[in-house]
């Protein structure tokens, strides 16, 4: 029995030490734990004074609970009656009236940073403005001042705000770089005039440079997880020079890669542009800068060069594979179909190497990622 | 009126056991057929957990594609909630509140049976899916769009219809238990003398009540746009999405109090007995439950602070959310003050109450957390939030059916479940439990969001899966020695007296086994802990207000079976009609007018029921003395 006994203790301890340590695992690039944008350490923050409030309250809880079924444990052969007792209003005021009191406290910073957070700075000259389209399964960003869209990698300027609106092209998904902000929705829907419904507008920011993981919280069917996406946080000059490198056309030089440009002119260029500055509402994401790119399709790996090839093979060939969609689905969306069997391996390389040569710049250029902490 | 037939027990007892529960309305047995069918989709739904467990262990699994890990995932959700949790909760309802409060049966037997099998099939279209291919795959919250057709196929359809049939009979069952605890309490029975366990079914009910119809509602309008061109939440037809959204959350959070209120009332039974005294702030008990279920429906909103509704509307739900740590506080306390200064004696029901306490604390206090909406636009939608509620559902819920049925073990089923077995089921349970879920909370703020079948290797996941699958594995242990347990006491079990746990309320002052009509003459109650109080005054059994009579008692009938049975025809009909083939709407238009047969019969059948003659009362009532 003492052990049992001691056992308790032990757990309570073990869940405490757990909670502190724990607090510093974590991927630097991806944790809430180690914010960089200002939504981010406000949000840590109030997570921060409500669980240290909560872990006051849950030690109480514990220590009596722990005394209680150590002390009034009754013998086996214990067959006398305790006092019956009804309440005490003494107490029972208390155990109201200081909850009361922690909930107080809480919703006063609460309903203030609730209201601080929300702040729009969509009309704010200073900001930059971007649009958020969610795609199953893609990110697609758009600069409307700037005249740029892209995808999968979102650039930044450190240090200003960001103005967003955000919608879903099909379903609901759900926008989050856990180091710069919480999440927003992206929802779907028009009006009756044919405006957008729902939109929602927020604005984030990166205080340092570096480059952060995004992903999508809300479940949008088979390939939800594989919807992830990179925020690149940029020096302000770094992101000046970006803006002008990614409206500058591509020379393609390589003479394979000429050959490339043709296969994409005839298989991809219905759904795909690689022209930053192409403003239609094409099926798939613009391609311009992929050269660039920090993954294939999301995730895929795109460290070396190697690894790039390998990937957009993999993705080009079969991307049902790599992000499955819903066969199941009684309107089929415009999905990237499968080019195994329309491609020879010459082709595809020819057009692997077009798509390599679409660097808009050499990122050697920019200072990111030394500031993550 | 017409005369009611008395019948002898010679002329009653034909019937083999299965006809016999198809055709009860006793309340004692619809109990039963609720727990066994609850078991069995909670073995079903601790299956489904595995899977996904077993998928998550390792980064880039492939045990599970992304549409079945989502399948698994949407079947895991919705049958733990409505056909576990539920009709679980349900089987408790049944089998002790009529006992609790003197009653004979339930205000309407034939309703209850209706509510019973309306559950059976509703569950049973749910799992059609498995055979036609079309699993229901949006999630249980069946967010809109996802859960059209155009995106996810018609597996959401069976869900829709499914949770349509089972709901109303949750409905059903919400009036009837209202009906009965308002108007068949035995004399002396007033309200504040109830036991904490029918005050909490009593307002579960009136919940049930409030929170079914917008659900009702929202899956009509869910199935007008499935099946039937309905362009409410269709993106293309200019649908607002968000809607949906609205009516599933106005529904879904007083959902999560109808499961953990009767949870909290089991607690507040085991707790006071297991420690020889009485609830302590019994006033406070009661106020604190009806206070949790009127705010209740004031904070659906924090489902949703990521869905874009502004800084008032998160301001205003998030206030209201915190309010209702206040009054789950005060009964956490209680419950502990119950204990100061008593005896306890840690059978494992205790064992159950007392991880409650620890565990919900840890799920209440993440629930505060939650509740800010600047903190929770991380939270949201990540392991985090599945940390929390199964914190709370589990935590709460589970645990509460598990004390529950080591409590009323012998009451429901007349033996005592083995108390080793039990102890043993607890602490695999409890640890994989708090194994499996506490370093959830950390995964989600690490950045993992809920609902994905995968996740990337180097992301800091990797290790923390493991730990979370490990603990999956020694709850289900734990689960494993519950039914060897439960197969133990059956086979080699001792027949239990009628009260077996020095009890305190009316429950255990019937005789064991409890007869069909539970009390032969009606108790006349003076107290709170009415039985207690009489075994203090020295008495051996409740006092009563009568001699013996003849007993009314409810026929057995079919007609409940055979309306539900044919409403799961219709349901599947309508989904086939869209799924196959056009003609499948006949069938669909076939089953209603099959269903509305049945209740045309129900309606001219003149059905009196029959009487128990007083004789056989008596000589019943002389074989054992209760008490």
């Amino acid at each position: 029995m003492k052990k049992k006994r001691l056992g308790r203790g032990v757990i309570v301890l073990l869940f405490t030490f757990l909670a502190l340590t724990l607090s510093a695992c974590g991927d630097p690039r991806l944790t809430t734990f180690s914010p960089n944008g200002t939504n981010a350490e406000e949000s840590l923050y109030l997570i921060k004074l409500s669980a240290y409030i909560m872990f006051a309250v849950m030690a109480v809880v514990f220590v009596l609970l722990l005394y209680v079924i150590i002390r009034f444990r009754a013998k086996s052969d214990d067959t006398s009656i305790p006092k019956q007792v009804e309440g005490s209003t003494l107490l029972e005021f208390i155990w109201t009236a200081i909850p009361v009191i922690i909930i107080i406290f809480l919703a006063v910073i609460t309903i203030n940073m609730t209201f601080s957070m929300a702040q729009d700075h969509s009309e704010d000259p200073d900001a930059v403005k971007l649009e958020v389209i969610a795609h199953q399964y893609w990110w697609e960003f758009r600069y409307p001042e700037l005249g740029i869209v892209t995808a999968q990698d979102l650039y930044i300027p450190k240090g200003k705000k960001i103005a967003a609106t955000l919608r879903g092209d099909d379903v609901i998904h759900s926008f989050w770089v856990p180091n710069l902000t919480g999440k927003i929705d992206t929802n779907p829907g028009y009006n009756r005039d044919g405006t957008l419904q729902n939109v929602n507008r927020f604005t984030f920011d990166s205080k340092t440079t570096g480059i952060f993981l995004g992903k999508c919280a809300e479940l949008c069917g088979p390939s939800h997880p594989l919807m992830e996406f990179k925020v690149i946080a940029l020096e302000p000059a770094d992101f000046e020079a970006w803006v002008a490198k990614m409206k500058e056309p591509v020379q393609v030089k390589g003479q394979t890669a000429v050959q490339g440009e043709k296969i994409f002119q005839q298989n991809c260029a219905a759904c795909h542009a690689v022209d930053a500055s192409d403003q239609a509402k094409r099926p798939g994401p613009n391609l311009a800068n992929i050269g660039n790119r920090l993954t294939i399709a999301g995730y895929l790996p795109a460290e070396t060069e190697a690894d790039m090839r390998e990937s957009l093979v993999k993705w080009i060939e079969e991307p049902n594979r790599y992000k499955p969609q819903n066969e199941q689905a009684t309107v089929k969306t415009v999905v990237m179909p499968p080019f195994k069997d329309k491609l020879s391996k010459e082709e595809m390389n020819e057009l692997i190497d077009f798509l390599l040569e679409q660097k808009q710049y050499d990122p050697a250029n920019f200072k990111i990622g030394t500031e993550v902490k | 009126m017409a005369t009611v037939a008395v019948r002898a027990e010679s002329e009653r007892k034909k019937k083999s056991m299965l006809w016999d529960y198809l055709t009860t309305v006793d309340h004692k047995k619809i109990a039963h057929l609720y727990f066994w069918t609850g078991l069995f989709y909670f073995l079903l739904g601790g299956l489904e957990a595995l899977l996904m467990r077993t998928q998550l262990a390792f980064p880039l699994n492939t045990f599970l594609t992304g549409k079945s890990y989502n399948e698994v995932l949407t079947m895991h959700g919705t049958t733990m909630i409505f056909l576990v949790a539920m009709p679980l909760l349900f089987a408790l309802m049944n089998a002790v509140v009529p006992l609790m409060i003197g009653a004979r049966d339930l205000a309407f037997p034939y309703v209850n049976a209706l509510s019973y099998w309306l559950y059976f099939f509703g569950a049973l279209v749910m799992h059609i899916g498995f055979l036609t291919g079309n699993v229901p795959q949006g999630g249980w919250t069946g967010y809109m769009p996802l859960s059209l057709p155009e995106y996810s196929g018609f597996g959401m359809s069976y869900y829709a219809m499914g949770l349509q049939l089972s709901g109303l009979g949750t409905l059903l069952t919400g009036i009837n238990f209202v009906a009965t605890i308002v108007n068949m309490r035995a004399p002396g029975m007033t309200y504040m003398r109830m036991p904490l366990f029918v005050w909490t079914t009593l307002i579960a009910s009136i919940l049930i009540m409030f929170a079914f119809p917008p659900l009702t509602a929202g899956l009509f309008l869910m199935i007008y746009d499935q099946l039937f061109g309905g362009q409410v939440f269709n993106v293309a037809g200019g649908g607002n999405v968000i809607l949906w959204q609205h009516l599933f959350w106005i529904f879904g959070h007083p959902e999560v109090y109808i499961v953990v209120l009767p949870a909290f009332g089991i607690f507040s039974e085991v707790i006071p007995v297991f420690s020889r005294k009485r609830l302590f702030g019994y006033p406070a008990m009661v106020v604190a439950t009806a206070l949790i279920a009127f705010f209740g429906f004031m904070v659906w909103v924090h489902h949703m602070f990521t869905v874009g509704l502004g800084p008032l509307a998160n301001g205003i739900f998030a206030v209201m959310t915190t309010i209702i740590a206040v009054p789950t506080g005060i009964k956490i306390f209680n419950w502990i003050a119950t204990m100061w200064g008593g005896k306890l004696r840690m059978t494992t029901a205790m064992h159950w109450s007392v991880g409650f306490i620890f565990t919900f604390v840890m799920g209440g206090v993440t629930g505060v957390m939650m509740a800010l909406p600047p903190a929770d636009y991380q939270y949201h939608d990540t392991y985090f939030i599945v940390a929390h509620f199964h914190y709370t559902l589990i935590g709460g819920t589970v645990f509460s059916i598990f004390a529950g049925a080591y409590y009323w073990w012998p009451k429901m089923f007349g033996r005592l479940l083995n108390e080793t077995l039990g102890k043993i089921h607890f602490w695999f349970f409890f640890i994989g439990f708090h194994m499996t879920f506490f370093i959830q909370h950390f995964l989600g703020l690490w950045g993992m969001q809920r609902r994905v079948y995968t996740y990337l290797p180097g992301q800091g996941f990797d290790l923390a899966n493991l730990v979370s699958t490990i603990g999956a594995y020694l709850m289900a242990i734990g689960v494993i020695v519950f039914a060897i347990n439960i197969v133990y006491t059956f086979v080699k079990g001792k027949p239990a007296p009628a009260d077996p746990w020095d009890g305190r309320t009316l429950e255990w002052a019937t005789k064991a086994p409890v007869p069909e009509y539970n009390f032969a003459r009606l108790p006349l109650i003076r107290g709170i802990d009415a039985l207690w109080l009489e075994k203090m005054a020295g008495h051996k059994e409740m006092p009563v207000i009568e001699d013996y009579h003849d007993i009314h008692m409810p026929n057995s009938t079919v007609l409940p079976f055979l309306m539900s049975l044919t409403l799961a025809i219709a349901a599947l009909g309508f989904i086939w009609k869209e799924e196959f083939n056009h003609a499948f709407l006949y069938m669909g238009i076939g089953g209603i007018v099959l269903t509305l047969l049945v209740m045309f019969f129900r309606s001219v059948i003149d059905d009196e029921g029959y009487h128990i003659p007083k004789a056989e009362i008596e000589r019943e009532e002389m074989k054992g003395v209760s008490v």
